[in-house]
């Protein structure tokens, strides 16, 4: 066994493959197999060690993420799931929180829960909000059940009780007895998200329970087809919120993997951000449908505890099913390559989020695409090397491009072609923007101080301009951008997250049960991390989630790692109300503060910064052509300078307007703008005199 | 203009939505009363200096949004635009200014740029609590129905009035949130207004009045491009509500013109004597909302696309009340408004439209303790003293090619919060709270369902329901041979009826159910696809017998379609 580690993330129309070894990093991309997606896995990862004269038995680690258990649900195509529920809520996933997700769409659609309604059963029992019981559970009536599951070929049940995450003996007991006469998976809501608010934790125990035979079959298969090669070390899996985890827990709480390809390219970012010293990152991916924007602090990304999957209504909040899990918090909107604009009943032009796809794709891909899209606004505006693009292996053709453009788009407006692919850009740019800018406020932080990291197919190309819509003065385009989620999940520790409920107000916090908590939730979280750390060193972070009493949200509060005492109280007040005046700018007087839950978190410290590499020789780059292109700012042509990023020593300058060019994508240096390689051999672009 | 111009004018709109969503967002992190940060109940917009709203917040609720926008002009009479000063704030929840009762707060904040005064911004939030009887329907003017702040200034060059909050912290049960609300609704539009500033420098605006007036002038073409393509007439409609004292009707003459749509309300019921009366600005909100969202729903509101919608409504009808009558549930009303509009509309477009829906929100403000039930004592236990509300609703109206949805807001914008949620904030249980089986009006789609709720305090000790309910006596109606939703009930458990309307004791060892009301359905329903039918009564919402009766469909209660004979019956 060499030091070699290998990360497979599997995306909907690629399977990517990153391998570190001694002799550096070398990436691969293979198509995916739906039907049997390990095939797709081995063939990549054959073909990269082939390619590093190396077997599987030589590999220290395997790192997976997958959108397979995203997929089932997005395509409905789960086990057959039932839920088991409180008598007199039977119907918590249907009624949702009883609102629309659009105030003006009346032939509005709302998502369908995983489970019908024939399928939801309940039994007599009742606790109260804190976990007394006000009505004992009715055992018979879960023995009833046994015959009604069996009789509709039920291959998975979803347990969630009201209050049971204060009190799970209602839920572990209907477990005890159903798992004794069923042999099918049984999730519990107060194992998966022991969190307050019934509708989130049923979704998600529910969406657990009806990804886990599919993924708890895949999983097994991947491993055994691994092990038949020779591989011999410990195999890992991505979680969505950022951390490794093991194959046996992976089976049991499938859900966590649902962003797991994301996630890896938030940690991609992060420790591009490590790399560099950037202490604030905003962290831009855009691929062909969609783009993913993600906040990174001191090289951490930005976590949450929900997020919305399969949303239905043009990626709008509200319509897709929400599950309650540590994730790296992102906003995804519909603004990819491919992104189809039109122009609406207001003379509007709007971009997305109906995406062309990979087929027919853009009209310039000449697949007999009539739609507009964004990657024909780009070629329209000269920004791409027809014969260049995707490293040549896909001519590029204006003419159908400027032909849809001005169907769709300019006829209406009167502009032509060149102009309309103009208003497009400006417009997907803006879009972008305006939702990286409401993210942080939502998120109550800055972006005019941090550097937009950018990567995908489409980032490079649209960063120096949404950088300065959002007052960012340097852009960095890292290398491997094409299999960035890959190779991030090389990068990420070990980790655990447990979350747990109990409400208290601060004035008369019981710390005794808090401490009594904060521990059964750190040694949780430490058995977890501990049969996949093999003994390597780790770090706990606490968090508190506290609010002023009444108020709506909870504002996430770090708490030392270790036993709280008395005399450590007022600093744990103080740092809230320092993180509430930092997001809403003042304090709110005489307001006590309530805690609603903790979040633990252990995981395999992250490797040491390397040394700071000593800058390069600066020298001057030298341009293999020019090209004309249109300024999406003024509006003229000119001609741009194009160098080829292979070219490109460390040390080398340029001023924009300029390209560099290569295979995967293309780096826009605007006007105004200058780029360096720096001792890494990423792409620095500056702004102005910064 | 050149093309570089108009593609940077698009931009700039697109920017100021943003920058007002922005402004929503932060309402909602920082607010303290449920209403507003788990309900939504609120909007925000920015207006130009004449008071004209530029753009609005997509998250928000009709009721407000469009009320709210004619509030901004009478902030300007009383503290004109010159007077004002970076870092002010005023405030008023006056319904006849703002948005139609006391529990809504309406704050307008100017925004400046190198000095100058450039744009407004407003704001309104239900809040939870306003003193008075506290929210419901029982009081007899307004006076009686919460502290009434007329249009101040709360802030003054970013300096707190002092006196100002003595009195609002002294006349509300809760002060601490109501204090709390107000700081985020100006801290929300000082936050709007520093992205507006951030923006016309990006853009090197000197004022925003050519971007309004492209902003007006595109919306108003297409709001009016949009009226052009509908058959032009007067078109007749009514609707009944259950009233307080007496069922009231209210009347509907909409008249499709040119470019512009025309609603006269004579023939509508008088005043009540209880809060259920409508101010006008919310009787033109609801109304204006109704149309727009058949008419033109992907225009986005702005003083110009609404303007085309115009409403006479005579003096001293329940939806024109002057002040002081009492007005604090006038959503009971207000909230039908939509339904008369799509029965006006159904006759000029009738694929656009629903069917009626439950529409009047079913939410049930719930006291309990010393102000309820005295001291305890004795024998006798009285809970903690409490005060919650949750928004609950039933069906809406089916659509032309879509079902209604099962308990779900409409007109209305709200979100209603988790149980456990809302019994960890008092000492209540809700022992059920599920889809109302047979409750949806059947038709070719069919409505949504409603929802029985039943709800306890903790022990089952005495509590009390401030009842604002409707379509109890008056069902939401079908449309097209579509039959009509079941009317709602309020009842204790045993069975004794409550009153549909007013403050009223579920005594100790009792619990308040509520069956909430379908939606109407639309079409025939014998035109059913008997599979849809089918999956009704697998999934317990249809019986057997409604099936077969509704629909002349023969299903088993496992959802079994008997073919052969559902063929024979429908033939």
């Amino acid at each position: 066994m060499t030091s070699a580690r290998l990360a497979v993330d599997i995306g909907g129309t690629f399977t990517d493959v990153a391998l570190e070894y001694a002799g550096g990093r070398l990436t691969g991309k293979v198509l995916t197999t739906p039907e049997a997606p390990e095939r797709g896995v081995i063939e990549g990862v054959r073909g990269v060690l082939d390619a590093a004269g190396l077997h599987l038995s030589d590999l220290a680690l395997l790192v997976h993420g997958t959108t397979l258990a995203t997929n089932a649900i997005i395509e409905r195509k789960g086990a057959r799931t039932a839920l088991i529920t409180t008598e007199g809520f039977r119907d918590v996933l249907a009624m949702r929180n009883e609102s629309r997700y659009d105030q003006y769409d009346l032939n509005l659609v709302l998502p369908e829960p995983l489970v019908p309604r024939h399928l939801r059963l309940t039994v007599p029992e009742r606790l109260d909000n804190e976990g007394r019981v006000l009505r004992p559970l009715d055992e018979a009536a879960v023995r009833a059940l046994v015959p009604v599951l069996q009789r509709e070929h039920v291959e998975s049940v979803a347990v969630g009780f009201l209050h049971a995450f204060v009190n799970p003996a209602h839920e572990q007991r209907t477990r005890e007895i159903l798992a004794a006469a069923l042999g099918v998976p049984i999730t519990l809501a107060s194992d998966v998200s022991p969190e307050m608010r019934e509708w989130e934790r049923f979704s998600t125990a529910v969406a657990n329970a009806y990804v886990q035979p599919l993924m708890a079959r895949y999983l097994t298969r991947l491993e055994a087809a691994l092990r038949t090669e020779g591989f011999a070390g410990p195999l890992f899996l991505m979680l969505s919120g950022g951390g490794l985890t093991t194959l046996d827990m992976a089976c049991r709480f499938p859900v966590r993997l649902v962003e797991s390809g994301p996630a890896g390219g938030a940690i991609f970012s992060a420790h591009i951000a490590r790399e560099c010293g950037l202490d604030r990152v905003l962290s831009f991916d855009m691929g062909g449908t969609t783009a993913k924007i993600c906040l990174i602090d001191d090289h951490q990304p930005q976590t949450a505890r929900s997020f919305e999957v399969a949303r239905i209504g043009r990626f709008k909040k509200g319509s897709g099913l929400p599950l309650r899990i540590p994730v790296i918090e992102m906003v995804e909107i519909g603004a990819g390559g491919g992104s189809i604009a039109h122009v609406d009943a207001l003379g509007r032009i709007m971009v997305g989020p109906e995406s062309a796809g990979a087929d027919p794709g853009p009209a310039c891909y000449g697949r007999q695409g009539m739609q507009p899209t964004v990657t024909d606004a780009n070629l329209l505006l000269g920004r791409y090397d027809a014969a260049r693009f995707a490293g040549g292996r896909l001519q590029l053709d204006a003419a159908p491009a400027a032909a849809a453009m001005d169907a769709q788009v300019g006829g209406a407006l009167g502009l032509a072609p060149s102009m309309a692919a103009l208003g497009v850009i400006e417009m997907v740019d803006e879009t972008m923007s305006n939702a990286a800018r409401v993210h942080a406020i939502e998120s109550g932080k800055s972006l005019g101080e941090r550097t937009l990291v950018a990567f995908g197919g489409g980032g490079p190309v649209h960063a120096y301009r949404i950088a300065e819509k959002l007052g960012v003065d340097r852009v960095l385009v890292p290398g491997g951008a094409g299999v960035g989620s890959a190779i991030g999940f090389l990068r990420a520790p070990v980790a655990y997250e447990v979350v747990r409920s109990l409400y208290q107000r601060f004035s008369t916090l019981d710390i005794a049960a808090v401490n009594r908590l904060l521990a059964q939730m750190a040694a949780e979280a430490a058995d977890v991390v501990a049969r996949g750390s093999f003994g390597a060193p780790t770090r706990e972070s606490r968090l508190a989630y506290m609010r002023y009493v009444g108020q709506g949200h909870e504002i996430p509060v770090k708490l030392p790692s270790h036993h709280l005492t008395d005399a450590g109280i007022p600093a744990i007040r103080a740092a809230y109300d320092e993180a509430y005046t930092r997001f809403y700018n003042r304090p709110v007087p005489g307001s006590d503060v309530e805690i609603l839950s903790y979040a633990v978190t252990i995981a395999t410290a992250p490797e040491a910064a390397p040394a700071a590499l000593p800058p390069p020789a600066p020298s001057v780059a030298r341009p293999a052509r020019v090209q004309a292109v249109r300024d999406s700012v003024r509006g003229e042509v000119a001609d741009w300078q194009v160098f080829e990023r292979a070219a490109l020593a460390s040390g080398a300058a340029l001023r924009g307007p300029a390209i560099i060019a290569e295979d995967e994508t293309s780096t826009l240096v605007g006007p105004g703008w200058r780029a360096e390689i720096d001792a890494h051999g990423y792409i620095v672009l500056i702004r102005g005199d910064a | 203009m050149s093309a570089l111009a108009e593609i940077q004018r698009q931009v700039m709109w697109n920017r100021l939505v943003a920058v007002v969503e922005e402004q929503a967002q932060i309402m909602i992190r920082t607010a303290f009363s449920t209403t507003v940060r788990e309900a939504g109940d609120l909007s925000a917009g920015v207006f130009d200096l004449q008071g004209r709203m530029l753009a609005q917040a997509v998250t928000g609720t009709p009721g407000h949004v469009n009320s709210m926008m004619e509030s901004v002009g009478h902030f300007l009479q009383k503290f004109p635009a010159a007077t004002m000063q970076p870092g002010d704030h005023y405030i008023t929840n006056d319904p006849w200014l703002a948005t139609g009762h006391l529990h809504d707060l309406t704050v307008v904040t100017p925004a400046f740029r190198d000095g100058r005064l450039v744009a407004l911004f407003a704001n309104t939030a239900h809040i939870i609590d306003i003193g008075g009887l506290g929210f419901g329907p029982e009081a007899r003017s307004v006076f009686e129905e919460g502290l009434y702040i007329p249009i101040v200034k709360c802030f003054e060059r970013g300096q707190p009035n002092a006196t100002f909050f003595d009195f609002i912290r002294a006349g509300s049960r809760l002060p601490v949130e109501l204090e709390g609300d107000i700081y985020s609704l100006c801290a929300c539009n000082e936050a709007g207004a520093a992205r507006l500033a951030e923006m016309m420098a990006e853009f090197a605006l000197e004022t925003l009045d050519p971007l309004a007036d492209f902003i007006f002038t595109s919306s108003l073409r297409a709001t009016e491009a949009e009226i052009a393509k509908l058959p032009r007439g007067t078109f007749h409609a009514e609707i009944f509500s259950d009233g307080y004292e007496t069922p009231v009707r209210l009347a509907a003459a909409l008249s499709v013109g040119e470019a512009t749509i025309e609603v006269d309300f004579t023939g509508t019921s008088g005043l009540s004597g209880r809060g259920i009366n409508v101010p006008a600005p919310y009787c033109r909100a609801y109304a204006a909302f109704g149309i727009k969202v058949v008419v033109a729903p992907e225009i986005p509101n702005n003083w110009a696309s609404l303007m085309p919608f115009r409403f006479a409504i005579p003096e001293g009808c329940i939806l024109n009340a002057p002040r002081p009558w009492p007005v604090a549930v006038r959503h009971v009303i207000g909230q039908l408004l939509p339904d008369l509009m799509m029965g006006c509309l159904h006759q000029a477009v009738p694929a656009r439209v629903t069917a009626e829906g439950s529409s009047a929100l079913w939410n049930p403000p719930l006291r309990g303790g010393g102000s309820v039930s005295g001291q305890g004592g004795g024998n006798r236990r009285v809970p903690a003293d409490f005060e919650v509300i949750t928004f609950n609703s039933g069906g809406t109206g089916a659509r032309a090619t879509l079902d209604g949805l099962d308990g779900t807001a409409f007109p209305s914008g709200v979100r209603t919060m988790p149980v456990e949620a809302t019994e960890n904030a008092a000492p209540v249980v809700f022992w059920r709270k599920e889809l109302r089986p047979d409750s949806a009006g059947a038709g070719r789609t069919r409505g949504g369902a409603g929802q029985i709720m039943e709800v306890a305090a903790k022990d089952d000790l005495e509590f009390a329901v401030n009842a604002i309910f409707d379509r109890i006596a008056n069902a939401p109606r079908g449309r097209a041979g579509g039959a009509d939703g079941a009317t709602g009930a309020v009842a204790l458990k045993s069975g004794e009826r409550l009153r549909t309307k007013g403050f009223q004791i579920i005594p100790e060892g009792e619990r308040l159910m509520l069956l909430l009301p379908g939606g109407g359905g639309m079409g025939d329903p014998a035109e059913r696809d008997p599979a849809l039918v089918a999956r009704d009564v697998r999934d317990g919402l249809l019986s057997v017998a409604a099936a077969r009766a509704a629909y002349k469909v023969v299903v088993a209660e496992d959802g079994t379609l008997d073919q052969r004979a559902t063929a024979a019956l429908r033939s």
